[in-house]
Protein backbone atom coordinates (compact mmCIF):
# COMPACT_ATOMS: atom_id res chain seq x y z
CA UNK A 1 0.00 0.00 0.00
CA UNK A 2 0.92 3.29 -0.78
CA UNK A 3 1.44 5.68 2.50
CA UNK A 4 0.77 9.39 2.08
CA UNK A 5 3.73 11.78 3.38
CA UNK A 6 2.18 12.41 6.27
CA UNK A 7 1.60 9.02 7.83
CA UNK A 8 5.26 8.47 6.57
CA UNK A 9 6.44 11.83 8.51
CA UNK A 10 4.71 10.57 11.78
CA UNK A 11 6.45 7.10 11.16
CA UNK A 12 9.53 8.14 10.62
CA UNK A 13 9.32 10.48 13.64
CA UNK A 14 6.88 9.66 15.76
CA UNK A 15 5.89 12.69 18.48
CA UNK A 16 5.51 12.27 22.28
CA UNK A 17 6.56 8.64 22.16
CA UNK A 18 7.42 7.25 26.03
CA UNK A 19 5.31 6.78 29.35
CA UNK A 20 4.46 8.91 32.57
CA UNK A 21 4.24 7.33 35.86
CA UNK A 22 0.64 5.47 36.27
CA UNK A 23 0.58 6.52 39.71
CA UNK A 24 0.78 10.34 39.35
CA UNK A 25 -2.44 12.11 40.39
CA UNK A 26 -2.25 14.33 37.19
CA UNK A 27 -2.10 11.23 34.31
CA UNK A 28 -4.74 9.90 32.65
CA UNK A 29 -4.11 6.46 31.19
CA UNK A 30 -5.78 4.64 28.27
CA UNK A 31 -5.16 1.38 26.82
CA UNK A 32 -7.37 0.38 24.07
CA UNK A 33 -7.43 -2.72 21.61
CA UNK A 34 -5.60 -6.16 21.88
CA UNK A 35 -2.73 -7.82 20.32
CA UNK A 36 -4.95 -10.30 18.47
CA UNK A 37 -6.22 -7.77 16.87
CA UNK A 38 -2.53 -6.36 15.60
CA UNK A 39 -3.07 -3.10 17.20
CA UNK A 40 -2.70 -1.74 21.00
CA UNK A 41 -2.22 1.97 22.14
CA UNK A 42 -1.42 3.38 25.23
CA UNK A 43 -2.40 6.78 25.42
CA UNK A 44 -1.34 8.96 28.52
CA UNK A 45 -2.32 12.78 29.24
CA UNK A 46 -0.45 14.74 31.99
CA UNK A 47 -3.52 17.00 33.33
CA UNK A 48 -3.00 20.58 34.95
CA UNK A 49 -5.38 21.71 38.07
CA UNK A 50 -7.64 23.59 35.19
CA UNK A 51 -8.24 20.66 33.78
CA UNK A 52 -6.08 21.23 30.88
CA UNK A 53 -3.78 18.45 28.63
CA UNK A 54 -0.53 20.21 29.54
CA UNK A 55 1.61 17.10 27.77
CA UNK A 56 0.80 14.04 26.01
CA UNK A 57 2.94 10.84 25.62
CA UNK A 58 1.77 7.33 23.46
CA UNK A 59 3.31 3.99 22.49
CA UNK A 60 1.62 1.47 20.00
CA UNK A 61 1.70 -1.43 18.61
CA UNK A 62 0.64 -1.57 15.14
CA UNK A 63 0.49 -1.09 11.44
CA UNK A 64 2.13 2.42 10.41
CA UNK A 65 -1.18 3.82 9.88
CA UNK A 66 -1.55 2.92 13.53
CA UNK A 67 1.29 4.87 14.67
CA UNK A 68 1.07 7.82 12.88
CA UNK A 69 -2.47 7.96 14.02
CA UNK A 70 -1.36 7.57 17.67
CA UNK A 71 1.54 10.07 17.19
CA UNK A 72 -0.76 12.70 16.08
CA UNK A 73 -3.66 12.67 18.37
CA UNK A 74 -0.96 13.41 20.92
CA UNK A 75 0.07 16.36 19.34
CA UNK A 76 -4.08 17.55 18.80
CA UNK A 77 -4.64 16.65 22.78
CA UNK A 78 -2.01 19.45 23.85
CA UNK A 79 -3.73 22.26 24.92
CA UNK A 80 -6.92 21.34 24.80
CA UNK A 81 -9.49 20.77 27.86
CA UNK A 82 -10.91 17.22 28.55
CA UNK A 83 -14.36 17.85 26.88
CA UNK A 84 -12.53 19.67 24.32
CA UNK A 85 -9.96 16.71 23.77
CA UNK A 86 -13.22 13.73 23.63
CA UNK A 87 -14.38 15.71 20.53
CA UNK A 88 -11.75 14.25 18.26
CA UNK A 89 -13.28 11.99 15.91
CA UNK A 90 -11.56 8.65 14.21
CA UNK A 91 -12.37 10.29 10.73
CA UNK A 92 -10.58 13.26 11.23
CA UNK A 93 -7.61 11.44 12.28
CA UNK A 94 -8.16 9.87 9.34
CA UNK A 95 -8.67 12.84 7.03
CA UNK A 96 -5.70 14.63 8.06
CA UNK A 97 -3.82 11.67 7.33
CA UNK A 98 -5.32 10.52 4.36
CA UNK A 99 -5.86 7.01 5.16
CA UNK A 100 -8.22 4.54 3.19
CA UNK A 101 -11.61 4.22 4.59
CA UNK A 102 -10.45 0.25 5.75
CA UNK A 103 -7.90 1.59 8.33
CA UNK A 104 -10.15 4.13 9.84
CA UNK A 105 -11.64 0.71 11.37
CA UNK A 106 -8.58 -1.32 11.86
CA UNK A 107 -6.20 0.98 12.75
CA UNK A 108 -7.34 4.31 14.22
CA UNK A 109 -7.75 3.85 17.96
CA UNK A 110 -7.63 7.48 18.95
CA UNK A 111 -11.43 8.15 19.98
CA UNK A 112 -11.01 5.08 22.04
CA UNK A 113 -7.89 5.80 23.64
CA UNK A 114 -8.47 9.55 24.73
CA UNK A 115 -12.17 8.26 25.78
CA UNK A 116 -10.24 5.76 28.76
CA UNK A 117 -7.50 8.43 29.07
CA UNK A 118 -10.25 10.91 30.23
CA UNK A 119 -11.93 8.53 32.09
CA UNK A 120 -8.90 7.23 34.23
CA UNK A 121 -7.91 10.90 35.09
CA UNK A 122 -11.61 11.65 36.16
CA UNK A 123 -11.77 8.65 38.29
CA UNK A 124 -8.78 9.46 39.96
CA UNK A 125 -9.37 12.89 40.34
CA UNK A 126 -12.89 11.69 41.75
CA UNK A 127 -11.52 9.69 43.98
CA UNK A 128 -9.05 12.21 45.58
CA UNK A 129 -12.60 14.59 46.31
CA UNK A 130 -13.85 12.37 48.54
CA UNK B 1 9.63 -11.67 -28.25
CA UNK B 2 10.42 -13.79 -31.37
CA UNK B 3 6.77 -14.79 -30.94
CA UNK B 4 5.12 -12.00 -31.09
CA UNK B 5 6.38 -10.44 -34.52
CA UNK B 6 5.25 -11.41 -38.20
CA UNK B 7 9.34 -11.75 -38.98
CA UNK B 8 9.18 -14.16 -35.95
CA UNK B 9 7.43 -17.04 -34.67
CA UNK B 10 3.86 -16.03 -35.07
CA UNK B 11 1.96 -18.75 -36.24
CA UNK B 12 -0.86 -20.64 -34.45
CA UNK B 13 0.38 -23.61 -33.40
CA UNK B 14 -2.84 -25.76 -33.89
CA UNK B 15 -2.95 -25.00 -37.27
CA UNK B 16 -0.81 -27.71 -38.91
CA UNK B 17 -1.19 -27.09 -42.77
CA UNK B 18 0.89 -24.09 -42.93
CA UNK B 19 4.63 -23.60 -41.81
CA UNK B 20 3.64 -20.59 -39.28
CA UNK B 21 2.20 -22.84 -37.14
CA UNK B 22 4.09 -25.67 -37.78
CA UNK B 23 6.93 -23.64 -36.35
CA UNK B 24 5.21 -22.52 -33.42
CA UNK B 25 3.99 -26.20 -32.46
CA UNK B 26 8.05 -26.94 -32.74
CA UNK B 27 8.65 -23.84 -30.29
CA UNK B 28 5.46 -25.98 -28.06
CA UNK B 29 6.49 -28.97 -28.18
CA UNK B 30 9.98 -28.21 -27.08
CA UNK B 31 8.72 -26.23 -23.85
CA UNK B 32 6.11 -28.96 -22.95
CA UNK B 33 9.65 -31.20 -23.39
CA UNK B 34 11.64 -28.73 -21.57
CA UNK B 35 9.11 -28.75 -18.64
CA UNK B 36 8.59 -32.92 -18.48
CA UNK B 37 12.34 -32.90 -18.21
CA UNK B 38 12.80 -30.48 -15.32
CA UNK B 39 10.20 -33.24 -13.32
CA UNK B 40 11.44 -36.55 -14.87
CA UNK B 41 8.32 -36.98 -17.24
CA UNK B 42 6.47 -37.65 -20.96
CA UNK B 43 5.98 -34.44 -22.69
CA UNK B 44 2.81 -35.99 -23.00
CA UNK B 45 1.68 -35.60 -19.49
CA UNK B 46 1.94 -32.02 -19.94
CA UNK B 47 -0.80 -29.84 -20.19
CA UNK B 48 -0.44 -25.85 -20.70
CA UNK B 49 -2.48 -24.06 -18.22
CA UNK B 50 -2.77 -20.41 -17.35
CA UNK B 51 -0.78 -20.70 -13.86
CA UNK B 52 -0.93 -23.01 -10.84
CA UNK B 53 -4.17 -21.74 -10.22
CA UNK B 54 -5.80 -23.13 -13.06
CA UNK B 55 -3.99 -25.94 -12.84
CA UNK B 56 -5.09 -26.68 -9.49
CA UNK B 57 -8.73 -26.01 -10.72
CA UNK B 58 -8.63 -28.70 -13.05
CA UNK B 59 -6.86 -31.12 -11.10
CA UNK B 60 -9.44 -31.19 -8.31
CA UNK B 61 -12.60 -30.25 -9.96
CA UNK B 62 -11.34 -32.50 -12.89
CA UNK B 63 -10.87 -35.61 -10.75
CA UNK B 64 -13.89 -34.60 -8.64
CA UNK B 65 -16.12 -34.30 -11.84
CA UNK B 66 -14.77 -37.46 -13.65
CA UNK B 67 -14.81 -39.61 -10.54
CA UNK B 68 -18.04 -39.11 -8.52
CA UNK B 69 -19.58 -42.31 -9.38
CA UNK B 70 -16.92 -44.30 -6.73
CA UNK B 71 -16.51 -41.38 -4.63
CA UNK B 72 -17.21 -37.94 -3.35
CA UNK B 73 -14.95 -37.60 -0.66
CA UNK B 74 -11.71 -35.66 -0.87
CA UNK B 75 -8.53 -34.66 1.67
CA UNK B 76 -6.33 -31.19 1.47
CA UNK B 77 -4.94 -29.42 4.22
CA UNK B 78 -5.72 -26.59 5.34
CA UNK B 79 -2.56 -24.64 4.48
CA UNK B 80 -3.15 -24.82 0.68
CA UNK B 81 -3.29 -22.22 -1.26
CA UNK B 82 -6.24 -20.52 -1.88
CA UNK B 83 -6.30 -21.96 -5.31
CA UNK B 84 -6.40 -25.42 -3.83
CA UNK B 85 -9.19 -24.23 -1.09
CA UNK B 86 -11.37 -22.84 -3.14
CA UNK B 87 -11.86 -25.20 -5.72
CA UNK B 88 -12.72 -27.59 -2.29
CA UNK B 89 -15.28 -24.94 -1.16
CA UNK B 90 -16.75 -24.63 -4.60
CA UNK B 91 -17.06 -29.09 -4.68
CA UNK B 92 -18.92 -29.10 -1.19
CA UNK B 93 -21.07 -26.34 -2.83
CA UNK B 94 -21.68 -29.09 -5.22
CA UNK B 95 -22.82 -31.90 -2.89
CA UNK B 96 -18.67 -33.33 -2.00
CA UNK B 97 -17.27 -34.03 1.25
CA UNK B 98 -13.32 -32.48 2.05
CA UNK B 99 -11.60 -33.39 4.71
CA UNK B 100 -9.28 -30.57 5.77
CA UNK B 101 -5.86 -31.70 7.34
CA UNK B 102 -4.29 -29.99 10.24
CA UNK B 103 -0.84 -29.88 9.60
CA UNK B 104 1.80 -30.43 12.96
CA UNK B 105 3.38 -27.34 14.68
CA UNK B 106 6.23 -27.31 12.49
CA UNK B 107 3.71 -27.17 9.10
CA UNK B 108 3.92 -30.73 7.90
CA UNK B 109 1.52 -32.95 7.16
CA UNK B 110 2.12 -36.38 8.19
CA UNK B 111 2.17 -39.62 5.60
CA UNK B 112 0.30 -41.60 8.51
CA UNK B 113 -2.30 -38.44 8.72
CA UNK B 114 -3.17 -38.80 5.14
CA UNK B 115 -3.39 -42.71 5.72
CA UNK B 116 -6.06 -42.46 8.31
CA UNK B 117 -8.53 -40.22 6.70
CA UNK B 118 -9.14 -42.30 3.23
CA UNK B 119 -12.40 -44.06 3.25
CA UNK B 120 -13.61 -46.15 1.03
CA UNK B 121 -15.39 -43.32 -0.83
CA UNK B 122 -11.83 -41.32 -1.03
CA UNK B 123 -11.30 -40.58 -4.80
CA UNK B 124 -8.78 -37.56 -4.40
CA UNK B 125 -5.97 -36.38 -1.89
CA UNK B 126 -4.62 -32.58 -2.80
CA UNK B 127 -1.35 -31.30 -1.01
CA UNK B 128 1.37 -29.11 -1.42
CA UNK B 129 4.80 -29.82 -2.05
CA UNK B 130 6.26 -26.77 -1.13
CA UNK B 131 3.84 -23.85 1.37
CA UNK B 132 4.19 -20.81 0.05
CA UNK B 133 4.35 -18.82 3.15
CA UNK B 134 6.38 -20.90 5.27
CA UNK B 135 8.45 -22.90 3.04
CA UNK B 136 8.06 -26.73 4.69
CA UNK B 137 8.31 -29.39 2.22
CA UNK B 138 5.90 -32.53 2.94
CA UNK B 139 7.16 -35.77 1.99
CA UNK B 140 5.53 -36.55 -0.79
CA UNK B 141 7.32 -39.51 -1.80
CA UNK B 142 5.73 -41.37 1.65
CA UNK B 143 2.34 -39.84 1.12
CA UNK B 144 2.45 -40.73 -2.88
CA UNK B 145 3.05 -44.81 -1.31
CA UNK B 146 0.31 -44.34 0.37
CA UNK B 147 -2.26 -42.96 -2.18
CA UNK B 148 -1.15 -45.51 -4.47
CA UNK B 149 -1.40 -48.38 -2.25
CA UNK B 150 -5.07 -47.51 -1.81
CA UNK B 151 -5.45 -46.88 -5.07
CA UNK B 152 -6.91 -42.97 -3.91
CA UNK B 153 -5.30 -40.14 -6.73
CA UNK B 154 -2.81 -37.94 -5.77
CA UNK B 155 -2.57 -34.42 -7.06
CA UNK B 156 0.55 -31.69 -5.58
CA UNK B 157 0.60 -28.12 -6.34
CA UNK B 158 4.36 -27.95 -6.49
CA UNK B 159 4.34 -24.35 -7.72
CA UNK B 160 6.94 -23.64 -5.13
CA UNK B 161 8.92 -26.30 -5.74
CA UNK B 162 9.41 -27.11 -9.19
CA UNK B 163 12.95 -25.74 -10.35
CA UNK B 164 13.61 -25.97 -7.03
CA UNK B 165 14.06 -29.26 -5.06
CA UNK B 166 14.37 -32.56 -6.98
CA UNK B 167 11.17 -33.70 -8.61
CA UNK B 168 11.22 -37.06 -9.94
CA UNK B 169 8.04 -38.45 -11.55
CA UNK B 170 9.61 -41.74 -12.36
CA UNK B 171 9.85 -42.34 -8.59
CA UNK B 172 7.23 -40.40 -6.94
CA UNK B 173 3.85 -42.01 -7.27
CA UNK B 174 1.92 -38.64 -7.99
CA UNK B 175 -0.86 -38.62 -10.46
CA UNK B 176 -1.35 -34.38 -11.13
CA UNK B 177 0.59 -31.89 -10.68
CA UNK B 178 0.30 -28.44 -11.05
CA UNK B 179 3.24 -26.41 -12.37
CA UNK B 180 4.13 -22.30 -12.78
CA UNK B 181 6.51 -20.54 -14.44
CA UNK B 182 6.73 -16.96 -12.51
CA UNK B 183 7.96 -18.73 -9.31
CA UNK B 184 11.02 -19.46 -11.25
CA UNK B 185 11.83 -16.53 -13.08
CA UNK B 186 9.68 -17.42 -16.13
CA UNK B 187 7.04 -15.41 -17.01
CA UNK B 188 3.55 -14.95 -15.40
CA UNK B 189 0.15 -16.10 -16.27
CA UNK B 190 1.42 -19.68 -17.77
CA UNK B 191 1.75 -23.01 -15.97
CA UNK B 192 0.95 -26.62 -16.70
CA UNK B 193 -1.13 -29.88 -15.63
CA UNK B 194 1.00 -32.77 -15.06
CA UNK B 195 -1.22 -35.74 -15.79
CA UNK B 196 -0.06 -39.29 -15.01
CA UNK B 197 -0.34 -41.46 -18.32
CA UNK B 198 0.09 -44.98 -16.62
CA UNK B 199 -1.54 -45.48 -14.32
CA UNK B 200 -3.76 -43.29 -16.91
CA UNK B 201 -5.65 -40.50 -14.11
CA UNK B 202 -8.77 -39.13 -16.32
CA UNK B 203 -9.84 -35.58 -15.55
CA UNK B 204 -13.00 -33.80 -16.67
CA UNK B 205 -12.58 -30.63 -18.54
CA UNK B 206 -12.95 -27.36 -17.09
CA UNK B 207 -12.96 -25.35 -20.34
CA UNK B 208 -14.55 -26.78 -23.21
CA UNK B 209 -14.05 -25.84 -26.51
CA UNK B 210 -11.67 -27.03 -29.70
CA UNK B 211 -10.16 -29.74 -27.70
CA UNK B 212 -7.19 -28.65 -27.52
CA UNK B 213 -4.15 -30.56 -24.74
CA UNK B 214 -6.26 -33.51 -25.84
CA UNK B 215 -9.21 -32.47 -24.59
CA UNK B 216 -8.43 -31.55 -21.26
CA UNK B 217 -7.91 -27.39 -22.07
CA UNK B 218 -9.33 -26.16 -24.57
CA UNK B 219 -7.93 -22.43 -26.56
CA UNK B 220 -5.47 -21.64 -28.94
CA UNK B 221 -1.88 -21.35 -26.84
CA UNK B 222 -0.08 -18.94 -25.80
CA UNK B 223 3.01 -19.90 -27.62
CA UNK B 224 5.16 -17.01 -26.43
CA UNK B 225 4.13 -17.49 -22.35
CA UNK B 226 4.91 -21.27 -23.12
CA UNK B 227 8.15 -20.99 -25.07
CA UNK B 228 9.06 -18.46 -21.91
CA UNK B 229 8.22 -21.25 -19.61
CA UNK B 230 10.26 -24.15 -21.46
CA UNK B 231 13.10 -21.82 -21.44
CA UNK B 232 13.10 -20.92 -17.52
CA UNK B 233 12.32 -24.76 -16.74
CA UNK B 234 15.49 -25.52 -18.76
CA UNK B 235 17.65 -23.35 -16.70
CA UNK B 236 16.17 -24.00 -13.75
CA UNK B 237 17.02 -27.83 -14.60
CA UNK B 238 21.10 -26.66 -14.98
CA UNK B 239 21.55 -24.25 -12.26
CA UNK B 240 19.14 -25.65 -9.40
CA UNK B 241 22.10 -27.74 -7.81
CA UNK B 242 24.18 -24.66 -7.79
CA UNK B 243 21.74 -22.24 -7.23
CA UNK B 244 20.46 -24.39 -4.27
CA UNK B 245 23.25 -24.64 -2.17
CA UNK B 246 23.80 -20.66 -3.11
CA UNK B 247 20.91 -19.65 -1.79
CA UNK B 248 20.71 -22.15 1.39
CA UNK B 249 24.25 -20.10 2.57
CA UNK B 250 22.26 -16.65 1.91
CA UNK B 251 19.47 -17.72 4.00
CA UNK B 252 21.55 -19.23 6.52
CA UNK B 253 23.40 -16.22 6.87
CA UNK B 254 20.22 -14.30 7.35
CA UNK B 255 19.02 -15.95 9.71
CA UNK B 256 22.48 -15.61 11.59
CA UNK B 257 21.98 -12.20 11.74
CA UNK B 258 18.61 -12.28 12.70
CA UNK B 259 18.32 -15.76 15.68
CA UNK B 260 20.08 -13.36 18.20
CA UNK B 261 17.81 -10.86 18.31
CA UNK B 262 15.72 -11.26 21.75
CA UNK B 263 11.95 -13.24 21.35
CA UNK B 264 12.12 -13.88 17.43
CA UNK B 265 10.35 -17.41 16.69
CA UNK B 266 11.07 -19.14 13.24
CA UNK B 267 7.95 -20.28 11.95
CA UNK B 268 7.54 -24.01 10.29
CA UNK B 269 10.18 -26.55 10.16
CA UNK B 270 14.02 -25.37 9.66
CA UNK B 271 14.97 -28.71 8.27
CA UNK B 272 12.39 -29.65 6.05
CA UNK B 273 12.11 -25.95 4.35
CA UNK B 274 12.94 -25.08 0.72
CA UNK B 275 16.12 -23.16 0.69
CA UNK B 276 15.03 -19.45 -0.21
CA UNK B 277 12.18 -19.04 2.76
CA UNK B 278 12.69 -17.53 6.03
CA UNK B 279 9.04 -17.00 7.86
CA UNK B 280 9.77 -15.55 11.18
CA UNK B 281 8.23 -13.78 13.83
CA UNK B 282 9.12 -10.75 15.83
CA UNK B 283 6.99 -10.90 19.35
CA UNK B 284 5.67 -7.00 20.09
CA UNK B 285 6.41 -5.74 16.85
CA UNK B 286 3.51 -5.81 14.37
CA UNK B 287 4.46 -6.94 10.85
CA UNK B 288 3.17 -4.59 7.88
CA UNK B 289 4.95 -2.05 10.22
CA UNK B 290 8.27 -3.43 10.25
CA UNK B 291 7.27 -3.73 6.68
CA UNK B 292 7.15 -0.36 6.45
CA UNK B 293 10.78 0.56 7.67
CA UNK B 294 11.72 -2.14 5.56
CA UNK B 295 9.85 -0.70 2.66
CA UNK B 296 13.18 -1.13 0.00
CA UNK B 297 13.49 -5.21 0.30
CA UNK B 298 10.76 -7.16 -0.92
CA UNK B 299 9.05 -8.94 1.91
CA UNK B 300 5.75 -9.96 2.64
CA UNK B 301 3.93 -10.43 6.36
CA UNK B 302 1.26 -12.40 7.96
CA UNK B 303 -0.29 -9.30 9.22
CA UNK B 304 -3.92 -9.04 8.89
CA UNK B 305 -2.91 -5.18 7.91
CA UNK B 306 -1.31 -6.59 4.87
CA UNK B 307 -4.26 -8.94 3.65
CA UNK B 308 -7.35 -7.91 1.95
CA UNK B 309 -9.27 -9.95 4.54
CA UNK B 310 -8.08 -8.32 7.55
CA UNK B 311 -7.37 -11.64 9.08
CA UNK B 312 -3.74 -12.67 10.12
CA UNK B 313 -2.38 -15.47 7.55
CA UNK B 314 -4.62 -18.52 7.98
CA UNK B 315 -1.15 -21.16 7.13
CA UNK B 316 0.03 -19.47 10.56
CA UNK B 317 -2.93 -19.78 12.47
CA UNK B 318 -3.45 -23.27 11.62
CA UNK B 319 0.53 -23.93 12.95
CA UNK B 320 -1.06 -22.86 16.07
CA UNK B 321 0.57 -19.44 16.48
CA UNK B 322 -1.15 -17.04 18.24
CA UNK B 323 -2.56 -14.05 16.43
CA UNK B 324 -0.27 -12.08 18.13
CA UNK B 325 2.77 -13.73 16.48
CA UNK B 326 0.70 -14.29 13.22
CA UNK B 327 0.49 -10.09 13.46
CA UNK B 328 4.38 -10.30 13.97
CA UNK B 329 5.57 -11.93 10.80
CA UNK B 330 7.57 -11.22 8.11
CA UNK B 331 8.33 -13.42 5.41
CA UNK B 332 11.76 -13.07 3.34
CA UNK B 333 12.55 -14.85 0.46
CA UNK B 334 16.06 -15.14 -0.99
CA UNK B 335 16.79 -15.98 -5.19
CA UNK B 336 18.45 -16.54 -7.64
CA UNK B 337 19.29 -12.71 -7.68
CA UNK B 338 19.62 -12.19 -3.96
CA UNK B 339 23.54 -10.57 -3.23
CA UNK B 340 25.17 -11.37 0.16
CA UNK B 341 25.67 -7.50 0.36
CA UNK B 342 21.84 -7.54 0.15
CA UNK B 343 21.66 -9.91 2.97
CA UNK B 344 24.11 -8.20 5.26
CA UNK B 345 22.26 -4.69 4.66
CA UNK B 346 18.70 -6.73 5.36
CA UNK B 347 20.25 -8.24 8.86
CA UNK B 348 21.21 -4.10 9.71
CA UNK B 349 17.95 -2.87 8.45
CA UNK B 350 15.87 -5.44 10.20
CA UNK B 351 17.76 -5.83 13.70
CA UNK B 352 17.34 -1.19 13.41
CA UNK B 353 13.42 -1.14 12.66
CA UNK B 354 12.93 -3.65 15.49
CA UNK B 355 14.33 -2.07 17.74
CA UNK B 356 12.72 1.33 16.96
CA UNK B 357 9.59 -0.31 16.58
CA UNK B 358 9.75 -2.03 20.07
CA UNK B 359 10.84 1.00 22.03
CA UNK B 360 7.14 2.38 20.78
CA UNK B 361 5.42 -0.65 21.55
CA UNK B 362 3.51 -1.07 25.24
CA UNK B 363 3.41 -4.55 24.61
CA UNK B 364 7.59 -4.69 24.47
CA UNK B 365 7.10 -2.60 27.89
CA UNK B 366 4.62 -4.43 29.34
CA UNK B 367 6.84 -7.83 28.78
CA UNK B 368 10.00 -6.08 29.87
CA UNK B 369 8.36 -5.21 33.14
CA UNK B 370 7.79 -9.04 33.32
CA UNK B 371 3.38 -8.92 32.67
CA UNK B 372 1.67 -11.46 31.69
CA UNK B 373 0.08 -10.53 28.48
CA UNK B 374 -2.42 -13.11 28.17
CA UNK B 375 -3.61 -12.74 31.64
CA UNK B 376 -4.71 -9.11 30.33
CA UNK B 377 -7.80 -8.39 29.41
CA UNK B 378 -7.93 -6.91 26.45
CA UNK B 379 -10.83 -4.74 24.82
CA UNK B 380 -10.95 -6.31 21.16
CA UNK B 381 -12.21 -4.36 18.39
C1 LIG C 1 1.53 -22.99 -3.75
C2 LIG C 1 0.94 -22.15 -4.84
N1 LIG C 1 -0.07 -22.61 -5.58
C3 LIG C 1 -0.62 -21.89 -6.55
C4 LIG C 1 -0.16 -20.63 -6.85
C5 LIG C 1 -0.82 -19.86 -7.96
O1 LIG C 1 -0.01 -19.83 -9.08
P1 LIG C 1 -0.31 -18.92 -10.33
O2 LIG C 1 0.03 -17.54 -9.93
O3 LIG C 1 0.56 -19.46 -11.39
O4 LIG C 1 -1.76 -19.08 -10.67
C6 LIG C 1 0.91 -20.10 -6.11
C7 LIG C 1 1.47 -18.78 -6.33
O5 LIG C 1 0.94 -17.78 -6.58
C8 LIG C 1 1.46 -20.88 -5.09
O6 LIG C 1 2.46 -20.39 -4.34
Amino acid sequence: MAYSDKVLDHYENPRNVGKFDDEDANVGTGMVGAPACGDVMRLQIKVDDKGVIEDAKFKTYGCGSAIASSSLLTEWVKGRSLTEATEIKNKDIADELGLPPVKIHCSVLAEDAIKAAVADIKSKRDGELE
Amino acid sequence: MECLTLEGNYGNPASRSHLLGWKAEEAVETARRQVADLINADPREIVWTSGATEADNLAIKGVAHFYNKKGKHLVTSKIEHKAVLDSCRQLEREGYEVTYLEPDEKGLISPQAVADVIREDTILVSLMHVNNEIGVVNDIEAIGKITREKKVIFHVDAAQSAGKLDIDLGAMQVDLMSLTAHKIYGPKGVGALYVRRKPRVRIEPQVHGGGHERGMRSGTLATHQIVGMGEAYRIAREEMHEEHERVLALRNRLLDGLKNIEEVYVNGDVEHRVAGNLNISFNFVEGESLMMALRDLALSSGSACTSASLEPSYVLRALGLSDELAHSSLRITVGRFTTEEEIDYAVEKIHEAVAKLRELSPLWDMYKDGVDLDQVQWAAH
